[in-house]
């Protein structure tokens, strides 16, 4: 049996050079329930684990007005369903994060760890690239910022370069009449992987459509920003074709395998079926917001 | 006796075996380790069929922490041209599943094993063992399998004079089947096919060993039987039964797969050449990969009816997947699928089909669902056609006492009709269902009927009174679902005591008698049937000792509420003894109390199940949920209710993954794409409503407690009553399983 280092440093800078030292050894740890299940499996060996759970700003919700927030990379669902405040600004977000797993995992899983894992089905991360959440970034070169969607490079792999750690994710403030929803197509009703996951975040203003972000996922290497179906929506009262164009925008992004999840013609169907459905949620939320 | 004022008898006792599993003190078969134990591990064929040329195992065997390898040359030679049977198990089969011989019949089939200081090195040395492949085409599905020119997997099997992947056939008949036909006003005819399913036990097969310098040898594993294990170990191995100890560990789970072995007779081999104990653990891999899943189907059932709804004719072609080796369970629809039926004229076959899939293995009325998916779902649509109710059209149809049974014997009492009326009468059937709830919404309610042979056979049970004047019941068949709960409360109520003062354990095979398999629907009609004669014996020797006690005849002695009390004339002459008076008294009174019982048990009459089930179809996203779920069965007498609504309820779900979601998934190479829980999707709680049990207890004539079998009739219904279900939503039949969503949207988009 080889042994495993594990580290757990109480600020960003000490696990950088941390990470950074051990130069492809070692593994981050938030919630671990991508990173134990896939030690398990033998898939992953890491040398060092590094542990982030102690660091403050990774585990903090920061309320900064508006419907603004910032919300550590480590934060676990259950924490974060927990806090009254960013519920009712993002309920997309939150329905999403809180979708994955159980109750059990819940306790543990965090939203960073949904997008440094990289699934294209991880739940989180439609809903926060609908969001337009940003993330920041901290490595050896010092920190950065980049947009939800720019993370992902493919299954299983991330834009992040050696020594990188997701410090944060910052949700935008939006003006009043503003909301999210997600929903994912999955066989069973819990515990089961999105065979098409979509998160929408609507500005209305007067039951027209002020601003649109859709982001979808599980139809292609990486979760997609579909600009042509929010652009379908904007200006719009949400009208049938309205919803069947921005339906149709989804089906013409998707780019999926046939896989023991889903073959490509299901998918590209759900998708247009999801888009319409979640679009009718955030507007009914944005009506009450 | 059958007396429905029983005290314990039909009462929700404290099951004995719940405080040990919610507290996690219950051994299961990985539990247990000996000193000095080491690991083995199994290297599996990496190819779904290839011809093994060689296997070398010098490197491996140099590495340090090796201790023991061993390929299919260690274990007994079963010939391809001599059968030797252990029930309905040919161990020419059995063998060459336990350990690949000549060829490599699927991917995760084992061809050696090694046994090493710890799974780190075994596997290490599994890596080093360098096996000569000659890697062969290979065939999966049925379609393929059957092809004129398929890759044929054994040269020895020949169907209708022609080298053939058909291993075997049965057939059953009565009357003229053309003759049936030509005197029908309909007939309709459909091809069916369903996907392997696995049996989805939470507990991993597993075991630990020790052969010992004496060649004696100790297994703990879970099992169905342990006398299974003792045998067909003591086949594999040639070590004799006397000198093997099979000890029972809970089990968490079987369904009919763990009647067979798949380890232990590996484990005794490398624990006889290192002379170390070993402990072998599957993974949940190796369980979806090699271990038995029910065949998948394809199916033709052709039934004929008079206007009225009278069946005239019934004809099925029942192809089945046997796996690797042959031995699919053509019995279940053969025999099951028109069985409940009165029906003149029925020609039914099955084929035995071999394919490059783990080798089959029994689940829950093995083969009964598959034909009852067919039967049923043509069953319905005739009803539909003749404008009949299906389920008055199953009371017309009802076979009657008497009637000879489609596989042979007459029937006894016939008790289908009961379990339609249970139905019929039920707020569920009657209940009004909006078809069209939502935009894109659709409900619909289905029905069908199943039918099950049930089984008797061996059973042993010893009863002790213990010197305190408590109990310890001893049987021989493992607990898989409550068998334990539902002796102590016939013990408790024959000997007319508190039902904490009952103890029931399972015995090792060094212990007690030979008893049969937990399979079969069996364990509870036979372990209480033996139950019931050793406490009739042990009464008559409590009352025989009290009455040498009170020096009056042993007639004169009644028992009352675990009491001696002098009877007749002598009434009121002595005080009552005790069970506890009578203990303490034993050893002047002739020595220790209690009794043996052995049978080969008879008179398991077969079990009728009918029900009714309500869908909700989202019909963009193709996702079939189940509603409401009412289940009727026929079941003798519930020794423990709550077992028995556990049984049925059950059966029901795994029925429900087995029609809208269970399959298993092959790559191009041969090699299950989905052996996980997370692909290989049973249901969760949240996928399935409270499935609610009608208990009918009609008591079985036969049995001194009313028993009837219960554990294998309630999965025969439910993939046709969904099925069903779902046509009476969508206006379209679905022959093929698993109604999974994308197969269900595709099928919206057909024309028909
Ligand atoms: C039973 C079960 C059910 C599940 N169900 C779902 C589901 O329904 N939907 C779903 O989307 N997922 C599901 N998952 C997967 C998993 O729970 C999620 O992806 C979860 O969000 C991962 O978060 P974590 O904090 O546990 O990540 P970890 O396992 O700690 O980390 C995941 C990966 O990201 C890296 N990482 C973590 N944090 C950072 C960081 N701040 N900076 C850089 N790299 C980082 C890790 O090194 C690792 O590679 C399930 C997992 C299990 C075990």
């Amino acid at each position: 049996m080889t042994d495993i280092r594990y580290l757990a440093p109480t600020t960003v800078d000490e696990a950088v050079s941390a990470f950074a030292a051990a130069t492809g050894a070692a593994s981050i740890l938030a919630g671990g329930t991508d990173l134990l299940v896939q030690m398990r499996s033998g898939v992953r060996k890491p040398g060092t684990i590094i542990d982030i759970k102690k660091i403050p700003a990774l585990t903090a919700i920061e309320d900064l007005g508006g419907g603004a927030f910032r919300v550590g990379a480590a934060v676990s669902g259950a924490v974060l369903a927990e806090h009254k405040g960013f519920a009712k600004a993002w309920p997309g977000v939150l329905e999403a994060i809180n979708l994955i797993g159980s109750k059990q995992v819940q306790g543990r899983a965090s939203p960073g760890g949904n997008l440094c894992n990289s699934s294209p089905a991880g739940d989180s991360v439609p809903a926060m690239v609908a969001a337009g959440a940003l993330v920041t970034i901290q490595g050896p070169n010092g920190k950065r910022e980049i947009p939800v969607e720019a993370v992902p490079a493919g299954p299983g792999r991330t834009t992040l370069t050696p020594g990188e750690i997701v410090v944060s994710l910052t949700f935008p403030a939006r003006p009043a009449g503003s909301s999210d929803a997600y929903l994912r197509m999955i066989p069973r009703t819990e515990m089961d992987i999105a065979v098409v996951g979509i998160g929408v975040n609507l500005t209305m203003e007067g039951g027209v459509v002020k601003a649109a972000r859709v982001g979808l996922g599980a139809v292609a290497p990486t979760v997609l920003l579909v600009e042509a179906a929010a652009k379908a929506l904007i200006g719009t009262k949400l009208d049938d074709a309205a919803l069947e164009a921005a339906a149709a925008a989804c089906r013409a992004a998707c780019n999926p395998i046939n896989d023991k999840r889903g073959t490509i013609v299901y998918r590209t169907k759900v998708a247009g079926v999801l888009l319409k459905r979640t679009a009718a949620i955030a507007a009914a939320r944005a009506g009450g917001n | 006796m059958n007396d429905m004022s029983n005290k314990w008898i039909g009462t929700r006792t404290i099951r004995p075996d719940g405080a040990d599993k919610v507290t996690g003190r219950a051994t299961y078969s990985a539990d247990n380790t000996m000193p000095g134990m080491i690991w083995g591990k199994i290297l599996r064929s990496p190819h779904a069929h290839a011809r093994i040329k060689s296997i070398d195992t010098s490197k491996a065997e140099a590495l340090p922490g090796v201790k023991a390898i061993v390929t299919a040359k260690d274990f007994v030679d079963f010939p391809l041209d001599k059968s030797v049977m252990l029930g309905i198990q040919d161990m020419r089969w059995m063998a060459r599943n336990v350990m690949a011989k000549e060829k490599a019949l699927f991917h995760g089939h084992p061809v050696a094993a090694v046994a090493a200081i710890n799974e780190q090195v075994a596997a290490e040395a599994c890596a080093l063992i360098a096996v000569d492949y000659e890697v062969l085409p290979h065939a999966i599905e049925i379609e393929d399998a059957i092809k004129p020119d398929a890759p044929i997997l054994h040269d020895w099997v020949q169907h209708e004079g022609k080298p053939s992947n058909i291993a075997g056939t049965m057939v059953l008949k009565t009357g003229d089947i053309e003759k049936g036909f030509a005197e029908a006003d309909i007939i309709v005819e459909r091809t069916f096919t369903t996907r392997p399913v696995h049996q989805g036990y939470i507990e991993p097969h597993a075991c630990t060993v020790s052969h010992a310098a004496d060649g004696r040898v100790t297994i703990w594993s879970s099992s169905q039987g342990q006398f299974m294990v003792r045998a067909m170990t003591a086949l594999l191995t040639g070590i004799p039964q006397s000198n093997i100890r099979a000890i029972p560990a809970e089990i968490g789970g079987g369904f009919g797969a763990k009647t067979i072995v798949y380890l232990e007779p590996v484990a005794v081999l490398l624990s006889k050449k290192s002379g170390r104990p070993v402990k072998i653990v599957m993974s949940r891999d190796d369980v979806q990969r090699a271990t038995g899943p029910a065949p998948g189907s394809l199916m033709t059932v052709k039934i004929g009816a008079k206007k009225d709804g009278t069946l005239v004719a019934a004809k099925g072609e029942f192809y089945l997947q046997a796996g690797g080796l042959p031995g699919s369970p053509l019995r279940g629809p053969v025999g099951c699928s028109f069985a409940a039926y009165a029906i003149p004229n029925i020609l039914s076959t099955g084929y035995d089909v071999v394919s490059n899939r783990s080798k089959v293995a029994a689940y829950r009325a093995p083969g009964a669902p598959h034909g009852a998916f067919a039967a049923e779902s043509v069953l319905d649509e005739i009803a539909e056609k003749l404008g009949i109710d299906p389920l008055d059209m199953r009371v017309r149809n009802s076979a009657k006492p008497g009637d000879k049974a489609i596989y042979g014997p007459n029937f006894g009492d016939v008790t289908f009709i009961e379990t339609v009326d249970a139905i019929r009468k039920h707020p569920h059937y009657k209940a009004p269902l909006d078809k069209n709830p939502r935009p894109g919404v659709k409900r619909g309610r289905g029905v069908a009927s199943g039918f099950w042979y049930n089984a008797g056979g061996e059973s042993s049970v010893q009863v002790n009174i213990t010197e305190d004047g408590n109990v310890v019941v001893t049987t021989g068949h493992p607990d898989v679902g409550g068998s334990r709960a539902s002796i102590a409360n016939v013990v408790a109520e024959l000997l007319g005591i508190e039902h904490g003062r009952v103890n029931v354990i399972i015995g090792d095979t060094q212990t007690i008698g030979f008893s049969n398999l937990t399979g079969g629907s069996r364990v509870t009609f036979a372990s209480a049937m033996v139950a019931t004669s050793a406490c009739e014996k042990v009464v008559a020797q409590l009352k025989d000792r009290a009455a040498k006690i009170w020096k009056i005849e042993a007639e004169a002695v009644k028992w009352e509420d675990g009491m001696a009390l002098p009877a007749g004339d002598n009434a009121g002459k002595f005080p009552p003894l005790s069970l506890k008076d009578l203990a303490a008294k034993a050893n002047e009174m002739g020595g220790p109390i209690g009794n043996q019982t052995q049978l080969n048990t008879t008179g398991a009459d077969p079990g009728f199940a009918t029900h009714c089930v309500d869908v909700e179809v989202d019909v963009d996203l193709g996702i079939v949920r189940v509603l409401r779920y009412t289940a009727a069965q026929d079941v003798g007498r519930a020794l423990h209710p709550g077992y028995v609504e556990g049984q049925i309820q059950g059966g029901v779900v795994q029925g429900i993954g087995w029609a809208l979601s269970e399959e298993y998934l092959y790559d191009k190479n041969g090699k299950v794409d989905n052996a996980t829980f997370l692909d290989y999707r049973m249901p969760v709680c949240s996928d399935v409503p409270m499935i609610e049990a009608l208990v009918i207890e009609i008591p079985n004539s036969k049995h001194p407690q009313g028993v009837r079998g219960v554990g294998e009739a309630p999965i025969v219904p439910p993939l046709a009553a969904i099925a069903n279900a779902v046509y009476d939503a969508l206006g379209k039949r679905f022959t093929a399983l698993p109604m999974s969503p994308p197969k269900v949207v595709e099928r919206l988009e057909q024309a028909d």
